[in-house]
């Protein structure tokens, strides 16, 4: 980034920041790290092993219905700790019904109780959120539990819990605000529905539950509840994990159709309304066609929106320090080192525009990008062949490009596709579905039969899927996965 | 005269019946020759060798039987509401997997059928290199003859004949898994993975079992003796994984009989086994009585009825397993041998499978594709798994030398086992790089859940020659163990806690 050096009238005068910085006068902070999670907390964490002069802000504003949390960002809160650890649960309600035909004997009826998990959980997070707090402590790195926003070149205004506001400067600032669950903007929406950023810490058992969505949160927390024992019922506004493989993201919803979630297909919600108080209480929702005029109603405990996530970019004060953002989306557009328009602002995470928002990117974004500030690195982020798992009962993991993407970037007649289904051996003796599970590769014809993608559905899908992605980064080609020994007897092996 | 047949395959295990049918695709007349001899427990089984009847596959589905337990424990913390106390029926289990082993027998029986391979279930004797004899059950000889000839009869299980007692009243793994009774309180006899896993998911279903063993795990060549050189660094220098392993499956309820040797078993009264062995360490005989003994010292290859000495295929003298080249060709011009018979190849169900076909498609398929027996990845399927593939921390030191070795590990506790509150003290792993220029991988050893699931990926990235770097490169799955794989970076060089924290 270039700084001109120019006299200036003060930090209240807006100006056209990305060309006139100001003097540096000494600054509160060498970095100011808007947002303490994943992302953010590793950037910081990484600055203050060079020494510098750290400080994270970090605020949750309650949600409609009242949830807040602790220090860690959605991942640690309500993302990915607690989502695979209700997961969890589900699945061991299904190693139940397994244990039997392994020769276990126990009670007939075995029932859930939602508030032993969810505590469990709570007190796991609780520990995850206190242990930020010491690592950043031992790490010299000032937290600040409050609000921030820019009010002027490096100047950043925090409000913390009872209102007080401070003004901190620093050099350097990065923007790791992340998102928040979007809402329909129909009546009844916000006082009625919950989010998943109220559902892993919702005091009560959600009951017969609407999952409005067709994103991996929806059809994450759909799963795990049916698994529970719930009566799960998702509905769909058009198609299934939209970006993803489609025949994958249909195998996926044919899974959990056949395993007791109901689907409601092209319908969207119009109206929330309550019909009995309680803890759940009793919910009505009207829907509508998309395909035509008609119109359904359904009584529901629990109705629970998983339609997208907002970035948290709106009201952060990026208009007064003249950072642009996508309008429509809210999101940041970044260059490949992560930098702003506004070369000493920088973002990572959720918020930025064309990445993905995964844990594992954002720390990694963060921590390289701040190796290249402090540190003399070069080495920017890796944002290619990605892999990802969507944790649904039957777990789908990925890597690299999905069928029609690969159609669609090297013509049908360059890629060739390998695939089989496959039974897990445990399945076996419990006799269950033997012909879901299944995997499939996508090969480069041209470029030495070189697998450009990866899909894997079956159990532990993160865990086959991670080592294909480094063989992936490896540049493996079909041959070598051919020469390959499987290990026996794995689902891997397949 | 003319011979009958272009391929006989004698053994319809792993590896032969995948020779026999990518032989049969050829459109090449193929015979298969399968014979089980009873265990001295009397115990049989049908088509398809070793791993389906009583090795990968039941083991697995046990071993399975056993995880559940622990899931029905886990399942309590995680809101299921199981009334205790919880039993396991080994019959009802055993049932299941016997039902399913018997399932893959027929399915194998099916698809030779359908590939046109005649199938004769008799145990044949050499009688020159392109003629095998034998007799049927009911005594009736046949002769086959064929062009070439695969010897793929794998192994059978070892008993320590010096023990008095040890033929007539223990079994092996041939037996355990078709009982049809549980085996009670057991007393595995320890020296290979084989033992360590039957122990692992017999204390998992709830019996009391014991492992003895003549040394501390692992360690002393006087136990793998009687292995390849190549498999000798694989078992002797796994301490650090091994005693990970063994303490995993102690916490878990296992009890080790260390540095004890079995003298005499002997039958009591009440139908139950005294056995009596000697305790190097207290250098005191002491005795104990057990359901059941199982013997897990070895297995030997199964060439002696075989008649080779009338043929001269060369087997190695100390070990008796037929020595083949990179071709899988023995000494003897169109006899060739694959899988566990063979001398310095790993005893694995795919390499085997692998072998078999590839050896096909040279024979019949004009390829000149050899096996690669480099970077096979293995599991061993004890309470805690441990997966590998590449080099032992000491067989990279060894090759290498310990300064162009860097041994990236850390300690890490899966997200499953938190609200379980299960004990993650074991669950490691561990990467050992060349130190120089890019720095590529050579082994890579797993300790914890799934390992099998998460080594395999990996295992084709060593293949592609993956790099430390290449690996830092790639991003993590967020939440699973493998993802810890991609963030190594403590070395033990560095003498750095290894513990992960946090996200």
């Amino acid at each position: 980034s270039v700084q001109a050096h120019k006299e200036e009238d003060g930090p209240q005068k807006t100006m056209e920041v990305n060309r006139f910085t100001p003097v540096p006068a000494s600054y509160d902070y060498d970095l100011i790290v808007i947002g303490g999670g994943s992302g953010g907390l590793a950037a910081a964490k990484e600055a203050a092993k060079y020494e510098k002069k750290v400080m994270v802000l970090d605020f949750v504003t309650p949600t409609p219905q009242g949830s807040s949390w602790g220090l860690g960002g959605t991942c640690v809160n309500v993302g990915c700790i607690p989502k695979k650890l209700m997961h969890q649960a589900a699945l061991l309600g299904q190693a139940l019904q397994d244990s039997r035909k392994f020769g276990w004997q126990f009670t007939e009826e075995v029932k859930h109780n939602w508030m032993t998990m969810t505590e469990s959980v709570q007190n796991y997070i609780g520990s995850l959120n206190w242990g930020y707090r010491v690592a950043l402590r031992d790490t010299k790195v000032t937290y600040e539990n409050a609000y921030g926003e820019f009010v002027g070149p490096h100047t950043i205004k925090a409000t913390n819990k009872k209102g007080i506001e401070k003004l901190y400067t620093a050099e350097r600032f990065i923007i790791a605000t992340g998102e928040r669950p979007r809402y329909l903007g129909i009546p009844g929406d916000k006082e009625y529905c919950i989010s998943s950023d109220d559902l892993f810490s919702l005091p009560y058992c959600p009951g017969k539950t609407l999952v409005v969505g067709a994103s991996y949160v929806a059809l994450e927390c759909a799963g795990f509840l049916a698994g529970l024992g719930l009566d799960v019922t998702v509905m769909v506004r058009s198609i299934l994990l939209r970006g993803f493989d489609q025949d994958m993201a249909n195998r996926i919803g044919e899974y959990m159709k056949e395993h007791g979630v109901n689907f409601i297909r092209k319908f969207v919600p119009i109206k929330v309304e309550r019909v009995e108080e309680g803890t759940p209480g009793i919910l009505k929702v009207t829907a509508k066609s998309t395909a035509g005029e008609q119109i359904i109603e359904g009584e529901y405990n629990t109705v629970l929106l998983a339609i997208g996530r907002d970035p948290c970019t709106r009201k952060i004060g990026l208009d007064k320090v003249g950072v642009n953002i996508n309008e429509k989306t809210g999101k940041i557009p970044v260059n490949d080192a992560e930098q702003t328009n506004v070369p000493y602002i920088y973002a990572i995470g959720d918020i930025l525009q064309d990445k993905l928002e995964l844990t594992p990117v954002a720390i990694q974004a963060g921590r390289l990008l701040v190796r290249r500030l402090y540190a003399g690195a070069t080495t920017k982020c890796d944002y290619v062949n990605v892999p990802t798992t969507v944790f649904t009962p039957l777990e789908y993991g990925a890597c690299g490009y999905s069928e029609e993407t690969a159609v669609e970037k090297f013509g049908e007649e360059n890629i060739e596709v390998y695939h089989s289904h496959f039974w897990p051996l445990e399945w076996t003796v419990p006799s269950r579905d033997n012909n879901k599970c299944y995997a499939k590769i996508i090969c480069n014809i041209q470029d030495n039969e070189r697998v450009i993608g990866f899909h894997v559905l079956g159990p532990n899908a993160g865990e086959v899927t991670q080592g294909f992605a480094a063989a992936i980064k490896c540049g493996l080609t079909k041959e070598q996965l051919d020469s390959t020994v499987g290990i026996h007897p794995v689902c891997a092996e397949v | 005269g003319k011979n009958e047949y272009d391929l006989l395959v004698i053994g319809g295990g792993s590896g032969g019946l995948a020779c026999a049918k990518e032989a049969a695709q050829f459109g090449r007349k193929v015979a298969v020759m399968d014979y089980v001899e009873p265990s001295p427990q009397g115990t049989s089984w049908g088509i398809g060798g070793t791993c389906v009847n009583v090795g990968c596959i039941p083991k697995k589905l046990m071993h399975q039987a056993a995880l559940l337990g622990s899931a029905l424990k886990d399942a309590q913390r995680y809101g299921w509401n199981i009334s205790q106390p919880v039993h396991h029926t080994w019959s009802v289990m055993a049932q299941g997997v016997q039902n399913y082993v018997k399932s893959l027998n027929w399915g194998h029986r099916v698809q030779l059928q359908e590939k046109k391979v005649k199938y004769f279930n008799i145990k044949g004797r050499f009688s020159d290199p392109h003629t095998v004899r034998g007799l049927t059950k009911a005594g009736k000889e046949t002769v086959v003859t064929a062009d070439n000839i695969v010897i793929a009869t794998g192994g059978r299980p070892k008993y320590p004949v010096h023990v008095a007692g040890a033929l007539e009243y223990g079994i092996t793994s041939d037996d355990l898994f078709w009982l049809k009774e549980s085996p009670g309180k057991t007393l595995p006899n320890f020296i290979l993975y084989v033992s360590l896993e039957c122990a692992g998911f017999l204390t998992g279903i709830g019996l009391d079992t014991t492992v003895m063993m003549r040394s501390v795990p692992l360690r002393g060549f006087d136990q793998a003796s009687h292995l390849s050189k190549k498999k000798q660094f694989f078992f002797t220098t796994q301490q650090q994984m091994a005693s990970l392993v063994t303490e995993h499956m102690e916490s878990y309820g296992t009890k080790f009989l260390k540095r004890c040797f079995p003298t005499k078993v002997e039958k009591l009264k009440n139908n139950r086994l005294q056995v009596t062995w000697k305790n190097a360490d207290l250098d005191r005989e002491e005795t104990d009585s057990f359901d059941t003994v199982m013997w897990a010292v070895g297995r030997a290859p199964d060439t002696k009825t075989l008649n080779l000495e009338a043929v001269g295929v060369k087997t190695n003298s100390e070990t008796g397993k037929i020595i083949v080249d990179a071709s899988e060709a023995t000494s003897v011009p169109h006899i060739y041998a694959v899988g566990d018979i063979t001398e310095g190849r790993p005893e694995l169900t795919p390499t085997a499978i692998a072998a078999g076909k590839l050896l096909a498609q040279r024979l019949f398929g004009q390829s000149s594709e050899l096996m690669d027996y480099d970077n096979v990845p293995t599991t061993v399927f004890t309470p805690l798994e441990y997966g590998c593939v590449g080099l032992s921390e000491e067989a990279a030191v060894q090759r290498h030398g310990s300064d162009n070795i860097e041994v990236y590990h850390a300690y890490y506790k899966p997200l499953e086992f938190t609200v379980a509150e299960r004990d993650a003290t074991q669950c490691y792993m561990k990467m050992v790089c060349l130190r120089e220029r890019e720095q590529r991988i050579l082994g890579l050893h797993f300790i914890g859940p799934n390992a099998g699931e998460v080594i395999q990926g990996f295992a084709l990235g060593i293949k592609c020659g993956a790099t430390y770097p290449q690996m830092m490169k790639t991003v993590g799955i967020h939440p699973t163990c493998a993802e810890e794989v991609t963030k190594l970076h403590i070395t033990k060089r560095s003498g750095l806690d290894a513990t992960v924290t946090g996200c």
